[in-house]
Formats: structure tokens, C-alpha cells, sequence
């Protein structure tokens, strides 16, 4: 009963340089369901923006390459689609939300002319029916239809960012992908907006994947969650379940290291390290390095997803290789 | 959390303006601000961009020049002094800055910029007590020994900002403005600098004045906070205090708006509407007003004073006394 919108399997995506092959994304897999909600979580280089490119089909053409798996969208594959196919349905049927709204708009364009562009591109309407279009998204993100004939000049970060999500909801597409649509915004703007995705998500039915390097506003809209580290999806589940009782050690890190609200901490508990060098990976289990409960065997054993209940997650503590110690601290508390 | 000594503030901050001219009139990016923060403790400003908080830190180190008001530090007031006799004030007074990314100079190694403050007020005798006292600043913030000829690009931004907080403390300061120092990092790195940051402070006696947009990291790190809006202090309060009441309905939509792990903060009601006002020739009246949902004829007409309410707790509200937020 539950169609699934998109399936992601065994994606691994590489950018090539002259020196090195940078190892981005590696080998993930991800399930959306129609008119789901994922939250694609993790620290800066994690793979998030490059696994939206992929499904995209926007990576740079001389250097990023999906050298293994496969993104079935309703049932066709995106990396196998030439790019006339993919650009009907790129800005259509899957829609991009893009981090900075002071760059992501034209400046010699009225906000209306480039809500009304993606209309004619995609065919759905003539020029007149696409202005007075653009007019019915300017009021659906909360913009009186009269600021339509401004340019981006004139908005506010916030208003330029709901002129965005205006544009890409115009075609009403299946899937909207928005990364970190919330973070170059203040947090009373910031509330509005993620307001308004999850008012604008529930009303169009559109299937949502929301890129955030913050737990609290993923919180906010999505159901599920994937965290992601050094390319891989560690940890994936329903995001309350997941965020109160994370099964992987880098999910546990990633909440304790942040200060919380609603919890008096008197001292932060960092995870120790630094992410590694996409361009080497550490053998055995990626997160080995810097995990608190690591053994011997995650040098050597790289660890599957172990799946149960709804939830997945990537540790050999939870195949039984090594015992779980999760919530003990581990070995170097 | 951190020992007070008895009621001394280290630094007192009264009627500190900062006005900078535009085409359309005034922009009153600091106007009228007064507070004091105690020896050792830790003041956290927080406020939305424009609110005043980075002009703020800026104009008590007299990096801008202020407008008016005074600065009393150590028993001078930092405003009324020359050139010299502030450049000997500026030793014990630093600053920490957000982006450790453009703050550090690309063709300096590590060691050189660490060591700069160090040779411009003639600190050290020799290259070989420089060196000793470069490697001291390096161990200090956790910097590995091989970094001493590395360049800024070579690093992480973690890393860049231990050399920013190093460079800071060269001079042995006693109080430094922190503006947004782990703004730009990522989450498990921000947690390591915030730690690091308050051991310095309680290895060294340090005074920090921590200007931030996170709510969070501020209630962490702060013993008291200040909420800016739109160039004014507009409620002052004990960092666990505030987060627990709010007298100042701007504090009250800060602290509703913050994403919450562990629910759906952003219910109806809740979210403040409109965006902030311009700060150029501003009206008399409570700058909030026009984004209040409880303003009533008076908050446009006069502004309110910063009012004193319990103990160390402030707001500038006409309604304060009946509004229960």
C-alpha cells in the first residue's frame, strides 16, 4: 500500500581529480515512500549534498561519476537516463532547494519572471498563465502577489528563500530536495520557513528530503532519518526512535557534542577526531578511528547493516562481532 | 558555574552608541547599550543579524570608534584614551573572530601568526624565548607540535580557530570578545572548541564576552545573557533563568523558535511574524512593537527603560508586568 517514490541501491559516487579519487558517497541505499519525509543528517563532507546531486543529475560533468548502483525514480532509473530524458524531469518531477538564497536567484529578473520561467521550460503553461501562476505561488509562500514585478534585491533572506521555494514547488514535482534550505536564515525567519515546508509538503503531497547539518530542524519536518558519515548511512530509522536511542556509536557522539535546550549540560562530550580523508578511507569499519567503543576486530571487519524493526544501522556491535557497550561510555570516556 | 568574586565587574559598559552615516540618515547600529560583566564570568549576547552584537564587540575594543558612551575597564575608560596608552590596554583585551577561514593571514605559517602579537609589543627578548613561548601557546590550545610551520589552508577549521584563540592569548589577556567563534565549525568540532574554550577560562581567570545567534551554545557557555534586538539590550537575565522565563516577548519568540530534537517547537502561535525593522533613523518607541503580538498604543510612542525585575534580571517592556510568558 505504501508505494515507494524512490529507491536509492548501493549508490557510490567519486569525484576524480588528477591526484586522487575522492571517495564521496559509498555504496548507500535509501528508500523514500510517496509523500515521505527523509532527513539526510550528517557533519560537513558526510556525502549529503553529493547523494542530491546524484539523484539530481547535477554533478560536475569532468570530475563527479556514479561509479556503482542505482536511483529508481517511479520505477526508471536516473542513472541511466541520457540528460533530455532528465531534464524533463529535473525542475518537474524532482525539484532542488539550494543552501544560500542570496545567490540562488537571478538579479536582473522579477521574482515573477522566474517563478513564470520554470512554467513555460516545463511546458505546463503560456506566458500569461504562467504569470498569474507565479502570482498563486508568491501568495502560497506568504507573499503578497503585487511583489511579483521586484527583484531579488528588494527581498529579504527569508523572502528570498520562500521566493525559492516558490520556484521549485511550481511544477507541483513529486520530490523536493532541500539542502540545508534553512541555514543562511535567522531562527525566528528560520521558524517560518520550516512552517511553512511542512504546511506546503502536507497540502501538495510532495515526498520531501531535507539535507540539514541540524538535528533540531530535521525534528522539525521529517519522519525519517539517515545519518550519514564519510559516505556511508550509518544509522537510518524513524527520527524520534533515532534520535532517543541511537544504535550507532557516531549518532550517540553527534547528539551529545551538541549543547541542548531542553538539557543542562556542564561540560560537552566532543566526538574525538576529525572526519577522515575521503580520498583514503580507513579499512575495516569507517567510524573505527574515532568510536569510543571500537575493538580490535572494526580495524579489519567492515561492518553490514544489521536491519530490524524499521531501523538500520551499520555497526559490527549490533551483528555480534564485538559486544555492545553502547551507553557505557566506552573506552576512552 | 564559575566562581564570582565579590561583585566587581571587570568591565562596565554605560550609553555605549555606535551610529554609522548612510544616504537615508543615521543607521543606530548600537544605541544606548549599558551592562557589566563580572571578573571571570561570562556574558553572552545573543540577537538575530543586525541586532547590533558584532558592533557592539567591536566598539568596546575600539576596533570601531564608538559614537558616545563610555568603556570602564581596569579602572579607564577605553574611549578617552590616545593611541599608546591603547595600545598598552589592548594587551589585556582581545578578540576571537567567527571565520577562521578569512581571519588568519594565508602566507603566515602557524608559529609566525601565534608569535606576531608576541614581537609588536616587544614581549619577547630573543628568537629562542619566542619559539619557547609559541610552543607554550600551541600546547595550550591543543595545537600538535608538527603544525608549527604548517599554513592556515592546511588546516581544518577547527584547527584554524585553536590559532585564532592562540594568538589571542599571546598577550595574556584578561578579557576577550568572542564574536560567533564556532559559528562556522561542525557540530562535534563546535563541542571541542566550547570545551577547550572553558578550561581556558578557568586555567587563566578569563573574562569572555560571547556573541553568538545560537541559542543553545549561548546557555551552554554564558553565566549571564544580554538579548539584543535592533541595537538595544531589550532583557538581561542568568542564562539558566532566562531559558526557564522570559519577561520580554522578543526573548520569549527567540527561545520558542529554536528547533528542537526532541519535538515540534514550530506550533501555531508560537511564530513571530514580519522580520526585523531598518535600524536607520529609528522611531522613538519599543523597536519590537511592529512584530509584537501584545504591543498596545503607548509601545509606539516611547520607549521603554530596561527595568529591573528580580535580582540580575532586566527587560525594556511596557507590559512586562503583565505579561506571564
Amino acid at each position: 500500500m505504501d508505494e515507494l517514490l524512490l529507491s536509492i541501491q548501493n549508490l557510490t559516487t567519486e569525484y576524480h581529480t588528477d591526484e586522487s579519487v575522492i571517495h564521496a558517497v559509498n555504496g548507500i541505499n535509501l528508500n523514500l515512500k510517496k509523500g515521505g519525509s527523509l532527513g539526510l543528517v550528517g557533519e560537513s563532507g558526510a556525502g549529503k549534498t553529493t547523494t542530491a546531486y546524484s539523484i539530481m543529475g547535477l554533478l560536475p560533468k569532468l570530475t563527479g561519476k556514479i561509479a556503482q548502483g542505482s536511483i529508481l525514480f517511479e520505477n526508471k532509473d536516473l542513472t541511466r537516463l541520457p540528460e533530455d530524458e532528465m531534464r524533463t524531469i529535473r525542475g518537474n518531477e524532482i525539484s532542488m532547494i539550494f543552501q544560500d538564497p542570496m545567490t540562488s536567484l537571478n538579479p536582473i529578473l522579477t521574482v515573477g519572471d522566474q517563478i513564470a520561467e520554470v512554467l513555460e521550460i516545463h511546458g505546463t503553461a503560456d506566458t500569461h498563465a504562467a504569470l498569474a501562476k507565479a502570482g498563486d505561488m508568491l501568495e502560497m509562500v506568504g507573499i503578497p502577489r503585487e511583489r511579483m514585478h521586484e527583484y531579488p534585491h528588494q527581498f529579504s533572506g527569508g523572502m528570498k528563500q520562500r521566493v525559492i521555494i516558490a520556484i521549485a514547488l511550481a511544477c507541483n514535482p513529486k520530490l523536493l530536495i532541500a539542502d540545508e534550505p534553512t541555514t543562511a536564515l535567522d531562527v525566528t525567519i528560520q521558524a517560518q520557513v520550516l512552517r511553512m515546508i511542512r504546511d506546503l509538503k502536507a497540502k501538495l503531497d510532495t515526498s520531501l528530503i531535507l539535507i540539514s547539518h541540524n538535528l533540531g530542524v530535521v525534528a522539525q519536518v521529517c519522519e525519517n532519518v539517515a545519518i550519514m558519515y564519510a559516505g556511508r548511512i550509518v544509522e537510518y530509522g524513524p527520527l524520534r526512535e533515532v534520535f532517543s536511542r541511537p544504535l550507532h556509536p557516531y549518532t550517540e557522539g553527534l547528539l551529545n557534542s551538541i549543547p541542548r535546550i531542553e538539557i543542562d549540560k556542564e561540560r560537552l562530550s566532543p566526538i574525538r577526531g576529525m572526519m577522515p580523508d575521503p580520498s583514503v578511507l580507513p579499512r575495516g569499519c569507517i567510524f573505527r578511528p574515532r568510536c569510543p567503543y571500537a575493538a580490535a576486530a572494526c580495524a579489519t571487519k567492515a561492518p553490514h547493516i544489521t536491519e530490524g524493526s524499521g531501523r538500520s544501522v551499520m555497526c559490527l556491535m549490533h551483528e555480534g562481532v564485538i559486544p555492545n557497550t553502547m551507553g557505557t561510555g566506552g573506552n576512552h570516556a | 558555574m564559575r566562581e564570582q568574586s565579590a561583585a566587581t565587574p571587570i568591565l562596565q559598559v554605560q550609553h555605549l552608541k555606535k551610529y554609522f552615516h548612510t544616504p537615508r540618515g543615521n543607521l543606530h547600529a548600537v544605541d544606548d547599550v549599558s551592562f557589566d560583566i563580572q571578573e571571570g564570568g561570562t556574558l553572552g549576547v545573543v540577537g538575530e543579524s543586525g541586532c547590533g552584537k558584532t558592533t557592539t564587540g567591536r566598539a568596546i575594543l575600539r576596533l570601531i570608534e564608538p559614537t558616545g558612551g563610555s568603556v570602564i575597564f581596569d579602572g579607564n575608560d577605553i574611549i578617552k584614551l590616545d593611541k599608546s596608552r591603547l595600545r598598552v590596554m589592548r594587551e589585556k583585551m582581545q578578540i576571537i573572530f567567527q571565520d577562521p577561514y578569512s581571519s588568519l593571514d594565508p602566507r603566515m605559517t602557524v608559529a609566525s601568526i601565534i608569535g606576531e602579537p608576541l614581537i609588536i609589543h616587544g614581549r619577547v627578548a630573543g628568537k629562542k624565548e619566542l619559539l619557547k613561548r609559541v610552543h607554550t601557546l600551541m600546547e595550550m590550545v591543543e595545537l600538535e607540535d608538527r603544525l608549527y610551520a604548517a599554513y592556515p589552508h592546511e588546516l581544518d577549521g577547527g584547527r584554524r580557530q585553536r590559532i585564532g584563540i592562540a594568538r589571542a592569548l599571546a598577550l595574556e589577556p584578561k578579557f576577550i570578545v568572542c564574536d560567533e567563534p564556532v559559528s562556522s565549525l561542525d557540530v562535534s568540532v563546535q563541542a571541542q572548541i566550547l570545551n577547550l574554550m572553558q578550561d581556558l577560562q578557568d586555567r587563566l581567570g578569563l573574562t569572555y564576552m560571547f556573541v553568538t545567534h545560537d541559542m543553545a551554545v549561548v546557555k551552554h557557555i554564558s553565566d549571564d545573557i544580554a538579548v539584543m534586538y535592533l541595537g538595544q539590550i531589550i532583557e538581561r537575565s542568568p542564562a539558566k533563568a532566562l531559558f526557564a522565563r522570559q519577561y520580554h516577548p522578543y526573548s520569549h519568540a527567540l527561545i520558542s523558535a529554536i528547533p528542537n530534537i526532541d519535538s515540534q517547537t514550530a506550533e501555531a502561535g508560537t511564530i513571530l511574524r514580519g522580520e526585523i525593522g531598518s535600524p536607520i533613523e529609528p522611531k522613538p518607541g519599543c523597536r519590537f512593537a511592529p512584530r509584537c503580538e501584545y504591543c498596545i498604543e503607548k509601545c509606539f510612542k516611547e520607549t521603554p527603560p530596561l527595568e529591573t525585575l528580580e535580582p540580575g534580571r532586566q527587560a525594556a517592556c511596557w507590559l512586562v508586568k503583565e505579561l506571564s510568558l
